[in-house]
């Protein structure tokens, strides 16, 4: 990766509204050569999204979250990619991962309660043909999310002239 | 009855001649001040990467709370002199040739002390570092300071520094990049350093604490030029490249003769820098890389940032390839370093350093150290620009 792209890449992966206009001071390109670049990187799938990282719990919704552990059987041909696509169309589903060890996939849910959210791994997840077995765990307290620590950041405490 | 004791009268000859540092009155102002930016610390806005601490704190959790070696933790050292031989291809023998210090303040005023006796010149190239001419009073010499001009890019000249020299000249300091005006010199303009070295017989200290915040270009390390290696006493350490100001780790390389009298004066001084700190940086040379290249692709970001604002607010600044500072040239507002410094601090809560504290050549200048967040970073060039529309 080039110097440009790695710098515009660090750069809106911190922080997501960036305008070109900063970015260019930042990276001493050109204001257009900053937009093509982006384009680029869009059209390449390289930046997926823009997104925000929000401390739900700070803003009084106390969503639930869980994360959920499968075991599966897997599909002829199709292996875990079929049972990835039914799991990764529900709603409630943030994020599903396959794993090595012990179980298979690892999916993420996000609900309005611990009920809320033990009935839909009951109805809706351990009910799937494929799904062997499940455990739940309900994440009690996040700490850090998408590499962005929410408890409290490093602060540097330093005088305002060096000695 | 007893006379009272007047205890200025017992105070030495060279302590009398250094006076305070400069920057202790803008520290003085800044620390009364509410709603200060401050663009006037030399010093990372980083925390010192987890990985490092946890190093320390695993350290001292297993008890490891004893001296060391005076030269300092061998496998320390050890690193150390892959890490030259890594980025120089110049080697160090661990055992006798690195000296790890308590910052490179201390190796600084080890490395004059070995080879000054009073009445030796030593040549400061400035702006420089505040620490240089007080370190050459202190052991006894004679400092001779000469200035690199901003029309040169604040680089020193080969012809510059040879006319500096006499017969007393017993060695030249130099440090690039440099603090405080960021700049940096090529190889070509180092060779002709060390030929003006090696024909008058005269050595090189040189400083080396801002390598890894190069931005453009390659650091030359100056022992690594041929036949200097034995004629430089090369000074790094970690408080910039790995954000460990507090750890206070650096290091010395020389030839034996003069690491074994550095260290002399090391042993019965600090005896030896402190185990927690050296445990830290070994897992800083170690396992650090991917937070310095992180760090200085940051800096770099703010660099480019800060020097942008300062021209467009029209103060001209030459491009700093190295350090974190910004050495804009105020002239064109008619006032001194020190007054433009002064009143933005009372105006605007902008700390700066007035470039001349650190040199004649930097009168005209204003120290901008972008170690200091984007956001500081932009509400500070706003507010210089407003002080500035009202001048």
């Amino acid at each position: 990766m080039d110097e440009q792209t790695r710098n515009i890449l660090e750069i809106l992966e911190e922080d997501a509204r960036i305008v070109p206009e900063e970015i260019a001071a930042l990276t001493g390109m050109t204001v257009e050569e900053v937009n093509q670049k982006i384009e680029y990187l869009e059209k390449a799938k390289i930046i997926r999204q823009y997104k925000t990282v929000i401390d739900w719990e700070l803003a009084g919704e106390n969503y639930v979250y869980a994360i959920i552990e499968l075991k599966v059987q897997l599909e002829r041909k199709l292996g875990y990619q079929a049972i990835a696509e039914r799991l990764y169309k529900f709603p409630e589903v943030r994020s599903v991962r396959l794993l090595s060890g012990e179980h298979d996939i690892s999916i993420t849910v996000r609900g309005n309660s611990m009920k809320q959210v033990a009935f839909f791994v009951a109805e809706k997840i351990a009910t799937l043909d494929q799904v062997q077995s499940t455990a739940t765990h309900f994440v009690l307290k996040t700490y850090k999310e998408n590499g962005l620590i929410l408890d409290e950041p490093d602060q540097v405490k330093r005088l305002a002239v060096s000695p | 009855m007893r006379t009272q004791c007047n205890p200025s009268r017992f105070i030495s000859n060279s302590m009398q001649k250094v006076p305070p540092s400069g920057i202790r009155k803008f520290f003085d102002m800044a620390s009364g001040s509410e709603d200060v930016i401050s663009l006037g610390v030399g010093e990372p806005d980083y925390v010192t990467p987890w990985h490092i601490r946890e190093a320390c704190i695993h350290s001292i959790e297993h008890g490891e709370t004893s001296y060391t070696s005076n030269y300092g933790l061998m496998e320390l050292r050890e690193e150390i002199s892959r890490s030259y031989v890594k980025r120089h291809g110049v080697y160090y023998d661990p055992e006798e040739e690195i000296l790890v210090t308590t910052g490179v303040s201390e190796a600084l005023d080890l490395a004059i002390r070995a080879i000054t006796n009073p009445g030796d010149e030593i040549i400061v190239v400035q702006p420089s570092y505040v620490a240089y001419v007080p370190s050459v009073i202190f052991a006894g010499g004679v400092p001779v300071t000469i200035g690199a001009r901003g029309e040169n890019d604040f680089k020193i000249t080969a012809a510059e520094i040879e006319a500096a020299i006499t017969n007393k000249t017993k060695a030249v300091i130099i440090n690039y990049p440099n603090n405080p005006t960021g700049a940096t010199i090529g190889k070509d303009e180092l060779e002709a350093i060390a030929d003006v070295i090696v024909e008058h017989d005269i050595m090189m200290i040189s400083d080396d604490v801002y390598e890894r915040l190069t931005y453009e270009g390659t650091h030359t390390c100056f022992s690594a030029l041929e036949g200097m290696r034995d004629r430089t006493i090369m000074l790094n350490g970690f408080s910039k490249a790995y954000s460990m100001t507090g750890f206070r780790m650096a290091y010395a390389m020389a030839a034996p003769e003069i690491i074994n009298s550095m260290m002399l004066i090391h042993q019965y001084s600090m005896l030896c820098a402190p185990i927690t700190a050296q445990v830290g940086a070994i897992e800083a040379l170690r396992n650090g890389e991917e937070e310095v290249g992180k760090m200085v692709r940051e800096y770099d970001r703010r660099r480019k940032l800060i020097v942008g604002g300062l021209n467009d607010l029209g103060l001209d600044c030459f491009n700093p390839r190295g350090a974190f500072y910004a050495f804009p040239s105020i002239k064109s507002t008619g006032l001194t370093s020190d007054e433009f410094a002064e009143r933005l601090l009372h105006e605007q809560n902008v700390v700066t350093i007035p470039g001349d504290i650190f040199g004649d050549t930097g009168a005209g200048y204003l120290r901008c150290a972008y170690a200091a967040s984007r956001e500081d970073i932009k509400e500070a060039l706003d507010r210089i620009g407003t002080f500035v529309d009202g001048l």
